[in-house]
């Protein structure tokens, strides 16, 4: 309990904040001075079942860290990420699949668990507003072409205007000469 | 019409914005609200043998108040839960959420016990059923057991004030 990190705010969290500089110097601090002779400590295998591991990993990065909401279930350290990896393992030991786990903290936290949210009502806007203004900003660059295409058309020389365009430049280059 | 069009699409986009920075990210709401609460059972933190339950609140309006002695926000709103039992408000029942019973029993010495009882969630798997993600939050809990509101964070005297005691009297009246 007392590696809580304690923010203020709405309340606590344990968000583990981005490591700086520092802990990589104290480190190399340390290593200076103990001469790397420290010897490594074996690690621990951590788990029995690869394939439940596979696929901890990927659903926990289909969902949302509710504490540190940039992160994925997967990829957070906090205490919420922690307690919500330790009901996922223990629901697919019980055979249960990826939709039910999925839908057991969509129940409990709601759709912004999930970094993919159902379509459904509440949720088309999201899903349908890029098309629908792509639609609109097509529709725009159409009808301001064909608008641009009526102007030049407009502006094609009749034979007479063309005949006095060729005598103007004709005296311009003759008057150049001279 | 020229001017309008890029003017008013400009303003649709102000207002969506707008209201995206009045929103707080970190106040998810709850897909509990106006559903049963969900069904637990606990042992009491000061009488292990002992359980509360949901079920032993039925019929009366209460608050369920997810606490914890290592949670610094809880001493903020604390001092509130303890003037509301002290006026017998509304029955407050505790969800220890993820301590340790001889300090949550010491905090609750020091500060003041607002509690009908406290349940003791050393798992924080009730705390789940319920979608706590951060402590301190505060469930209304109706008659018939829906719950109808949350606060998420500390209690503030403004939303005790102008939304829970509101809403608990409503519900004391139905």
């Amino acid at each position: 309990m007392n590696e809580r990190v304690i923010q203020n705010g709405i309340g606590d969290r344990g968000c583990t904040p981005a490591p700086g500089i520092w802990p990589g110097l104290l480190l190399g601090l340390c290593l200076l001075l103990t001469g790397g002779i420290s010897p490594a400590r074996e690690a621990q295998p951590l788990i029995a079942d690869p394939v439940i591991e596979a696929r901890m990993a990927a659903l926990g990065e289909e969902l949302r860290c509710l504490v540190c909401q940039g992160q994925s279930i997967a990829g957070s350290d906090s205490d919420f990420a922690k307690d919500v990896k330790r009901e996922m393992r223990a629901m697919m030991e019980d055979g249960r699949s990826d939709a039910e786990v999925a839908e057991f903290l969509v129940q409990r936290y709601g759709d912004f668990i999930l970094f993919r949210p159902p379509v459904k009502g509440a949720t088309i806007l999201l899903w349908a507003g890029p098309f629908i203004l792509l639609i609109i900003a097509v529709t725009i660059l159409i009808v301001s072409l064909k608008r641009r295409g009526q102007r030049t058309a407009a502006m094609t020389l009749s034979s007479e205007e063309m005949r006095r365009a060729e005598t103007l430049l004709d005296e311009k280059k003759s008057g150049k000469d001279t | 019409m020229k001017r309008v069009i890029p003017l008013a699409a400009f303003a649709v986009l102000v207002v969506f914005l707008g209201v995206g920075l009045m929103l707080d990210p970190s106040k998810v709401p709850s897909p509990l609200i106006d559903k049963p609460a969900p069904a637990f059972s606990l042992p009491q933190l000061h009488n292990a043998s002992a359980t509360i339950s949901n079920s032993d609140m039925r019929g009366k309006v209460w608050l369920f108040n997810v606490w914890a002695s290592w949670c610094v926000a809880c001493r903020q709103e604390h001092p509130l839960l303890v003037e509301l039992a002290r006026r017998n408000v509304v029955p407050i029942v505790g969800l220890n959420y993820k301590d340790e019973r001889a300090a949550a029993i010491r905090w609750l010495q020091d500060l003041g016990d607002p509690y009908v009882a406290s349940g003791h969630d050393i798992e924080g798997r009730v705390g789940m059923d319920f979608g706590v993600y951060g402590v301190p939050e505060t469930y209304v809990i109706d008659k018939q057991g829906f719950i109808r509101y949350k606060q998420i964070g500390p209690i503030s005297p403004d939303a005790l004030k102008n939304d829970i005691l509101p809403l608990v009297e409503k519900l004391q009246g139905t």
